[in-house]
């Protein structure tokens, strides 16, 4: 490799910084300025280039027409995103910040589906700009000329973005917003309209994002899961609510992935090392990387953390004892009534149930976010294969086993999660959880790659599926009323006092970090359980038990279900399991229907299906 | 206890519900696959075996029977693949499961088979391990493998002479063994064959420009490409554009498969050699017969899908006549060593590893009226690419 | 007896000296108020002594024993309670909770992940909130009480450790005049009682000049005088830099 090739693979990078960005700094400003986790920001990029694809398939035949489909594509964008932010987030923003993420989640279910019907699953790569196709040459190397508009694309956007926020009304109002939400009420401003400007401003910045790469990147359904969670890691590396630190984080992000790529493999005392396999996971090696040397990102300060916790709430008291006995009994003879498909559903029911629990404990009584819950519940699942098909030991031990696994997995990434908070912390467990969903893919000769391990079976007298669903329901009913009992245990009390005020906690001798640290372990062993009875039950595993998808359900089912009460997540979990059993079967357009849904959920008991009861018991008052 | 309880609460609803339609009853064969991960490839796959059921169905059924699919969205993932499987089986007691597409889902129903000792044949899984490393008695397959259809590339490969090789592939099972075939292939033949540069990207995500540039930089003097659909698109885009592997001979495995070379349109890379489907300029009796089918039905051409699709439900369908019975046992002992008709010619089902002889078309890409094509193509007869007896022997646990 | 000394504390921000050498100095039994005017540095003080800020420079000692820049969780345990300015509290706790949860630390049970705490040290929590008269609102939750009854939760939290010395940062601010009295009057009859030093700022000069022993005025990061009321009262410099010609002492 000589210099011209590094130059070319630096300037190859910098254009792919740049719609990264334009995504980024939307996201950051949307947060900033309204503390929406936006989960929808991917959708609205992918909206973009998609709507892209079809005007300029339409009008882009000149260069004008080019370029004015590209603006009017992101323009149309940045309408939605107000409409979203007027029809559906206004209503929400009473409700615990959590909330917000479950309505924008299922805005992403909704565009997905809408996508769907108008523009069909196939990648539609657009076409390339009219009097931009060619290319041309730079020390010898051959640069498309398009990638050059990408080029300045990224600082033309920051600079413009930097007037408005420096030099205009509106710019004022964004970065009083962003310091400190209180006092923009006090100025007197119509904070409804400041907030859905800012939606228009960031989903137009997200829109023009996916308009540009038209000519490189083809239009897909997948992209919005794909580009929200670089998306967050761009502005996470950066720093919240800083514009130059994301777009130093894009930049810093595309060249090493254009590093990665220009190494290759190289060869060192006999092992090969494949860098360009790297670039699977490469923005959350960085992002891991940046959040332990610097917890507020590159150019991020502390004193604009956000906030984002669970809203602090009551503890809610574990339903009386008779109530659960009833619906353990029920539970239990369930299988003698049921077919045997049922028990199967009725057992994946209760693996996730005590996923969504632990995942609720970490976030109702440890007042910390998890972006990669799956992470623990993953490692479970492979603990548990690799034990038994690899190590030759039981069944029954490798089922014991897989916690400790778990926990000790969860301890390792909460020692250094618990030294950040917010947003920050959520944003590791996140890359934590795709670095070893990354490990579990590539080491072909332990997990089996891609691929997964098959014949993960249980022992003899565990086959049968109602023996096995037994199983299950005593781990669940043990592993929840664990943790039910552990919130008002000393331990728990001295969790939520941690959570309520971290200032009090300490001036009381509490060490907040380690008993967090500890709630890793704990929900980390209670996740890799149920990730242990979910491989044995499925009899194979892959990769995707650690996926971003199975996170992101666990938080739905938490969510869904109403943070605040401990049954919640209990009911999440079914409800969703059996939604996406039934739905599925039924309709092309369940992820829609879904999405609609929890949209009517949000909209109507703000908290969360089991909060449905408190509402029911206050209307006769 | 139970199990009497429950055998007896299945006796009385059999002979409350079911006996008197007995008779009449379709034969149920479940049916899954990723359609919403997959779409292009498993849009035209579903119209086949649609089409190939109205055959069936038209021509009397099978044993008397009509034939009925059942259909399910496996999600892409083989969890919720198990869950389906267990649906279909247990749920609306198919006779057996069809189906199919990445590999961790095709070896995770697999396994499922082999646990509940039940019949699959998997459509289109290409992993190599599904009839050898990991393969059992109740699982067969229909199209050839990755290793086979590299293998199918390898005499053009040798004839180029070339010595340094790029490799490029899409970093999962199907493209981690695509380069892996080939490299131990061409090693075969070219002995001192090397290779300077192996980009292994990220399913769908590949960053074109880069990856082009850094192949470049290696200065190879040819390719070998297992990327498909976007990634390919993506691909060929940033390398016409930049002007690279003009002079280069370039083989990419399912190029010419149309879901991925229609896209390509009048940016079809001419010369490049690949496997695929020549659909509109194959003239056997066999496929004329189904693409008029096909058409007069959909008023569409047949993709690789629909062939693939098609040829699923005729294997079934031969299978249960051959059986004579939807008896699990029976039509494993069927399957074996069984002959079926295909649009591709006659296929047979290996008694030693339960693959079928599917072949694939050989050939180079070239545009016609603007859209790309296959020109130079040959048919590649499966059962020619494929490991002596003695490797799969080794290859494949016993059953 | 000594219970805290510091001497020669220094901090600064950015350019900004917030404080600039404080020396300062409270025994057993004695309540020390600091007083000045907004930006004068008490608070900068404050979160010196219990940790929450390291010093640039200085030196801060507890019965002899070198805190200097140790956790406040740390300087806990070593015996000093605090109340904050805005009060905190454990918002989805009850009282007696609240109060349960500072004596489970005391006693270094809060790793127990398995018993359940809700009778753990009750009777102890009761009786530190008799102390501080909130014994009949014990079962209330803590986010439905008022502004008063807070601090007065606070300050048995604070008491949970039997400190030997109670920082407590403005302990009547937002509290109507008649509480303030009775809150003062009580810190006043604890400190006596239980032998504790108490460091205290406050707005209010009535609250100051009745219940202090002794008051130390800080002004721009720096002590301009120090001693019994009526001496600060007398003082000229402080008349002149901070109580602004006698108009701020009321009916004095």
């Amino acid at each position: 490799m000589d210099f011209s090739s590094i130059v070319v693979q630096f300037l190859n990078g910098l254009a792919g910084a740049s719609s990264l960005f334009l995504v980024a700094a939307g996201l950051s400003l949307i947060f900033g300025v309204t503390r929406v986790v936006n989960f929808a920001h991917g959708s609205f990029y992918m909206l973009g280039l998609f709507l892209a694809y079809s005007l300029a398939g339409r009008f882009g035949g000149t260069p004008t027409g080019f370029w004015i489909s590209l603006l009017v594509s992101a323009l149309v964008v940045g309408v939605v995103g107000a409409l979203v932010e007027i029809v559906i987030l206004r209503r929400t923003y009473r409700s615990p910040e959590l909330f917000q993420l479950l309505a924008t989640f299922a805005v992403v279910l909704v565009i997905k589906d809408v996508a769907l019907a108008i523009w069909g699953a196939d990648s539609l790569l657009g076409r390339r700009a009219p009097g931009l196709s060619g290319s041309f040459q730079f020390f010898g190397k051959v640069i498309p000329a398009y990638d050059l508009v990408l080029i300045a694309a990224g600082p033309v956007v920051l600079g413009l973005l930097w007037l408005i926020v420096r030099r205009t009304r509106f710019g004022r109002l964004v970065r009083a917003a962003t310091q400190d939400r209180e006092m923009v009420g006090a100025l007197g401003v119509n904070e409804a309209w400041l907030f859905t400007g800012v939606f228009f401003l960031g989903s137009f910045l997200a829109g023009l994002g996916g308009a540009i790469v038209l000519p490189r990147e083809p239009a897909n359904l997948s992209l919005d899961i794909a580009v929200i969670a670089d998306a967050f890691v761009v502005v996470v590396v950066g720093g919240m609510g800083s514009l130059p630190g994301a777009y130093l984080a894009a930049l810093l992000i595309a060249e090493v992935k254009a590093l990665c790529i220009a190494i290759g493999d190289v060869s060192m005392f006999g092992y090969t090392v494949s860098f360009s396999r790297l670039t699977l996971v490469v923005e959350f090696v960085v992002m891991a990387v940046v959040l332990v040397v610097r917890p507020y990102g590159l150019l991020g300060r502390p004193s604009a953390t956000p906030r984002a916790q669970v809203a602090i709430m009551a503890a809610s008291r574990p339903p009386r004892g008779r109530w659960i006995l009833l619906v353990i009994a029920v539970l239990a003879v369930a299988p003698l009534l049921i077919d045997r498909y049922s028990i199967v559903l009725l057992n994946d029911v209760l693996v996730f149930a005590l996923f969504a629990a632990s995942l609720h404990f970490f976030m109702g009584t440890g007042g910390m976010i998890s972006f990669g819950h799956a992470a623990y519940f993953g490692i479970g699942a492979y603990a548990a294969a690799l034990l038994l098909k690899r190590a030759g030991l039981q069944m029954e031990v490798a089922l014991t086993l897989a916690p400790v696994a778990g926990g000790i997995a969860a301890l390792f990434f909460g020692w250094f999660c618990v030294r950040l908070s917010g947003v920050y912390l959520a944003m590791l467990t996140l890359a934590f959880a795709q670095i070893a969903w990354s490990i579990a893919y590539q080491w072909d000769a332990l997990t089996g790659g891609s691929n997964g391990m098959v014949g993960v079976w249980p022992a003899a007298w565990l086959a049968d599926k109602a023996a096995f669903y037994w199983l299950t329901l005593g781990v669940t009913v043990v592993g929840v009323l664990w943790l039910w009992r552990m919130a008002s245990s000393p331990f728990g009390y001295g969790l939520r006092a941690g959570r309520d005020s971290p200032l009090r906690a300490e001036a009381l001798g509490i060490d907040v970090r380690r008993q967090q640290w500890f709630t890793f372990g704990v929900v980390g062993a209670v996740a890799a359980a149920a990730g242990a009875l979910y491989a044995f039950s499925k009899g194979s595993i892959s990769p995707d038990v650690m996926g971003i998808q199975r996170s992101v359900d666990a938080l739905v089912m938490v969510l869904l279900g109403g943070v605040h009460s401990l049954v919640g997540p209990l009911v999440g979990a079914a409800v969703l399991t059996w939604l996406q059993d039934e739905i599925i079967r039924d309709t092309e357009y369940w992820r829609g229907l879904l999405g609609l849904a929890i949209l009517a959920l949000v909209l109507l008991l703000p908290q969360g299906l089991a909060g449905a009861r408190d509402l029911w018991r206050r209307k006769p008052a | 206890m139970r199990s009497k309880f429950l055998l007896g609460a299945a006796l009385m609803a059999s002979a409350l519900f079911t006996a008197p339609t007995m008779a009449q009853a379709p034969i149920k064969i479940g049916e899954m696959n990723s359609y919403k991960n997959f779409t292009s490839f498993l849009d035209p796959y579903k119209k086949g075996w649609e089409l190939a059921v109205e055959e069936a169905n038209a021509a009397g059924g099978v044993l008397g029977r009509k034939i009925e699919i059942i259909s399910r969205d496996d999600n892409g993932t083989p969890g919720d693949a198990v869950r389906v499987a267990e649906e279909l089986v247990s749920r609306e007691g198919v006779s057996f499961l069809i189906g199919t597409f990445p590999s961790n889902v095709g070896l995770a129903v697999a396994d499922f088979a082999k646990q509940r000792k039940t019949l699959f044949i998997a459509a289109e899984p290409l992993t190599d391990k599904i009839v050898w490393d990991q393969g059992n008695r109740y699982t067969f397959r229909l199209r050839p493998s990755t290793y086979m259809q590299t293998a199918m590339l390898i005499p053009d490969a040798v004839k180029t002479g070339k010595k340094r090789w790029a490799i490029v592939f899409p970093n999962y099972e199907y493209g981690q063994s695509a380069a892996a075939a080939f490299k131990k292939l061409i090693k075969q033949q070219i002995p001192d064959a090397e290779f300077v540069v192996e980009q292994a990207t990220p399913l769908g995500k590949i960053e074109a420009g880069l990856v082009v540039q850094a192949i470049a930089d290696a200065k190879p003097d040819a390719i070998f490409s297992a990327l498909f659909d976007a990634d390919l698109a993506k691909f060929v885009r940033e390398s016409s554009q930049r002007g690279l592997f003009k002079n280069l001979p370039v083989f990419t495995l399912l190029g010419g498969e149309p879901e991925y070379l229609d896209p390509l349109k009048d940016e079809t890379p001419t010369g490049w050699y690949v496997t695929g489907y020549p659909w509109q300029y194959i003239e056997t009796a066999d496929h004329k017969a189904f693409i008029d089918a096909y058409r007069k039905r959909y008023n569409d051409y047949p993709r690789m899908g629909s062939v693939v699709g098609y040829a699923t439900v005729k294997t079934a369908v031969a299978a249960l006549k051959k059986a004579g019975s939807t008896d699990t046992e029976k039509l494993v002992a069927a399957l074996k060593g069984l002959e079926v008709s295909t649009p591709f010619g006659p296929v047979k089902y290996r008694e030693i590893d339960n693959q079928s002889t599917l072949g694939a078309y050989v050939g180079r890409l070239g545009i016609r009226d603007g859209k790309g094509v296959m020109t130079d193509w040959h048919y590649a007869d499966g059962a020619k690419f494929l490991p002596s007896d003695e490797e799969v022997r080794k290859l494949r646990p016993a059953d | 007896m000594t219970v805290l000394s510091a001497s020669g504390l220094v901090k600064s921000y950015g350019g900004v000296k917030a404080v600039r050498g404080v020396d300062l100095r409270v025994d057993a039994g004695e309540l020390l108020a600091l007083i000045g005017p907004n930006g004068a540095g008490k608070s900068t003080c404050f979160n010196m002594l219990m940790g929450q800020i390291a010093p640039d420079a200085g030196r801060v000692e507890l019965l002899g024993a070198d805190i200097t820049g140790q956790a406040p969780r740390r300087i806990w345990r070593q015996g000093v309670g605090r109340t904050f300015q805005i009060t905190a509290t454990f918002a989805s706790m009850l009282v007696r909770e609240n109060v349960q949860t500072a004596l489970m630390s005391r006693h270094r049970r809060l790793g127990n992940l398995f018993l359940s705490a809700t009778k753990l040290y009750a009777e102890g929590a009761l009786a530190l909130l008799e102390r501080v008269g909130m014994a009949d609102q014990a079962e209330r939750p803590c986010s439905v009480l008022a502004y008063g009854d807070l601090k007065r939760v606070e300050l048995a939290m604070a008491l949970a450790n039997d400190p030997k010395l109670l920082l407590m940062d403005e302990p009547t601010a937002g509290m109507a005049p008649t509480e303030r009295q009775a809150m003062m009057a009580l810190v006043a009859k604890l400190a006596r009682e239980s032998r504790i030093a108490v460091l205290f700022t406050e707005h209010d000069m009535d609250a100051v000049f009745t219940h202090a022993d002794r008051i130390v005025v800080l002004n721009r990061g720096r002590v301009i005088a120090e001693g019994e009321p009526a001496d600060v009262r007398a003082d000229e410099l402080v008349q002149r830099v901070y109580l602004g010609g006698g108009t701020m002492f009321g009916h004095v």
